[in-house]
């Protein structure tokens, strides 16, 4: 059986991320197991710019972004395989997977990196009633047609869901000559970027009709339509707000869940607010030595921080491939949201063994304004920062110091709420 | 008088901006409540630019379609003149980042260029 000190998971933006970081740590020993037929994951899709603005300072395209990473991993003769499907990872660390080449082979690790990010919620995740069919498409798969195989999926599209995707493929669509007549999101917010909204609906007249939703599907071999209807405070569609919109395209871009099969099997412990495995500050999995990074650990707003986060996870791996699990004075101070905070990346911090400083990431469940963000050390308030808003669609993120951590040695629990002014 | 009525993206707040316009002159912009807000007000009314990203095909290369850019923002108003110039515009394998595959999109004086390896 083949050995390696680390096996990476996923050669997307984590993964690569990851993959330079553990070697600018001093491991040699590395493999990323990537089952597309190349490196760079979804980035490769994403053609549209704003990419880096936190890492680079300037503004790259998806494709772009990544080749700055496989650069960097071809620099480093890191090893790679590509058209490999990851079947199964055991708590011993025997990855098995599959390719053409050597058919079924397994793989010893040290250490795992989980890095294989999200797939789009489908059709079926939503229960929209009708027939079923062509013409209904995952935001992202339009996107893959588009942009990398050179095919268009319609003329006449709606989009429903007002995730950063279908934004994006709204304008993407637009530009290539098809009718996006109007974007239905559910939630009486939008899930993307304000930025994406102005650029790809507003720049092109298309409309935004937020709490509304799609409630039936015409056609039987090729979409004819769909009906639209608003929905009350439940998300519950209200009779006579109901349209009627032809359209030979419906694009669904409706969430992204992490895609944990793999880890979930292996024995790794999920948040199901983020779908992820729940990780210490270290971000290592409850099974020792197996890290996570990226959208499979929860879905990230910008690429930047996915890449910050996975450096951090490739350094960790490093460090466990080279000591071993340490655990000094096997403290662990609980970390969690609550009041509007939905969850908290990591779970758990021990404060001997943290950096200087740990960035916690979040998400809040509504949109906030004139709001501040209070942290607790038990139950005394240590932080008390203003936020203008605050909103689901947007990661944020806090400091810990490790110094200040050190100071209270009888903290046994982080919360971090969302406070009204 | 003129009035727009903008979103400004320079953050999570999208503060709604109002311009008001005396023919070319600027004379008023309410709303934003930073000095960003005032900064894109001014900009998105009087000069907007954007970058502009496509695909072109490629022959002979290991896919079908490479990536590209305009090298710098264009004015708002030439992005459809400049998606229409890409159609039919097949290049040859190998592209490399940065390679210029038209030039002078659209009379614009800028470049597109190709933002992936094929």
């Amino acid at each position: 059986m083949k050995e390696y000190d680390i096996v990476i998971i996923g050669g997307g933006p984590a993964g690569l991320a990851a993959a330079i970081a553990a070697r600018d740590n001093g491991s040699e020993s590395i493999l990323i197991l990537e089952r597309d037929k190349e490196l760079g994951g979804i980035l490769n899709q994403c053609i549209h710019n704003g990419f880096g603005l936190h890492t680079f300072k300037e503004e790259l395209t998806g494709p772009e972004y990544a080749a700055r990473f496989t650069e960097q991993v071809e620099k480093y003769k890191i090893e790679y395989v590509l058209n490999t499907m990851v079947i199964e990872i055991s708590p011993e660390k025997v990855v098995t997977a599959m390719n053409r080449e050597e058919g079924l082979f397994d793989i010893q690790a040290k250490a795992i990196i989980l890095a294989m990010g999200c797939r789009e919620r489908s059709r079926g995740a939503l229960n929209i009633p009708g027939y079923r069919p062509a013409g209904i498409f995952s935001a992202g798969t339009a996107q893959r047609l588009v942009n990398m195989e050179g095919f268009m999926p319609g003329r006449e599209v709606v989009i429903l869901g007002s995730g950063d995707i279908g934004l994006i493929m709204a304008r993407r669509l637009t530009l290539e000559g098809a009718k996006v007549k109007v974007v239905a999101e559910i939630m009486p917010y939008s899930g993307g970027l304000k930025r994406n909204i102005v650029q790809c609906l507003d720049d092109y007249g298309i409309p935004l009709k937020l709490s509304h939703t799609v409630i039936e599907i015409r056609g039987k071999e090729r979409l004819e339509g769909i009906t639209l209807a608003a929905v009350d405070d439940r998300g519950k569609p209200i009779a006579g707000t109901e349209e009627e919109y032809s359209c030979d395209t419906l694009l669904l871009s409706v969430g992204l869940i992490p895609e944990n099969e793999l880890s979930g099997a292996m024995g790794v412990v999920m948040n199901p607010v983020t779908s992820g495995p729940i990780v210490n500050e270290s971000l290592e999995t409850n099974v020792e030595g197996v890290f996570a990074c990226g959208n499979v650990l929860h879905v990230h707003d910008l690429v930047d921080f996915v890449s910050e986060e996975a450096a951090a996870a490739g350094k960790n791996a490093s460090n466990y491939v080279k000591n071993g699990e340490q655990k000094p004075n096997g403290r662990e101070i609980i970390l969690e949201g609550t009041d509007g905070v939905r969850y908290t990346v990591p779970s758990t911090i021990n404060p001997e063994r943290m950096e200087a400083t740990q960035i916690v990431r979040f998400r809040v469940g509504n949109v906030y304004k004139n709001c501040y963000i209070g942290v607790y050390f038990n139950d005394e308030r240590v932080l008390h920062r203003k936020r203008m808003v605050m909103a689901p669609g947007e990661m944020e993120e806090i400091k810990l110091e490790k110094e200040k951590l050190l100071l209270h040695p009888d903290i046994d629990r982080i919360t971090i709420r969302v406070e009204e002014a | 008088m003129e009035k727009r009525e903008l979103i400004c993206i320079s953050c999570p707040m999208g503060c709604p901006l109002t311009v008001e316009l005396e023919g070319q002159e600027i004379v008023n912009i309410t709303g934003y409540t930073c000095k960003r807000g005032e900064v894109y007000g001014r900009k998105e009314v009087t000069n907007p630019t954007r970058i502009v990203t496509s695909t072109v095909k490629v022959e002979g290369g290991k896919s079908d379609m490479v990536s590209v850019k305009t090298r710098e923002d264009i004015p708002k108003d030439k992005i459809s003149e400049c998606v229409k110039a890409l159609k039919g515009i097949t290049v040859k394998a190998p592209v490399r980042i940065g390679d210029v595959i038209l030039s002078n999109v659209a009379g614009t004086g800028v470049d597109i260029v190709a933002t992936k390896e094929v």
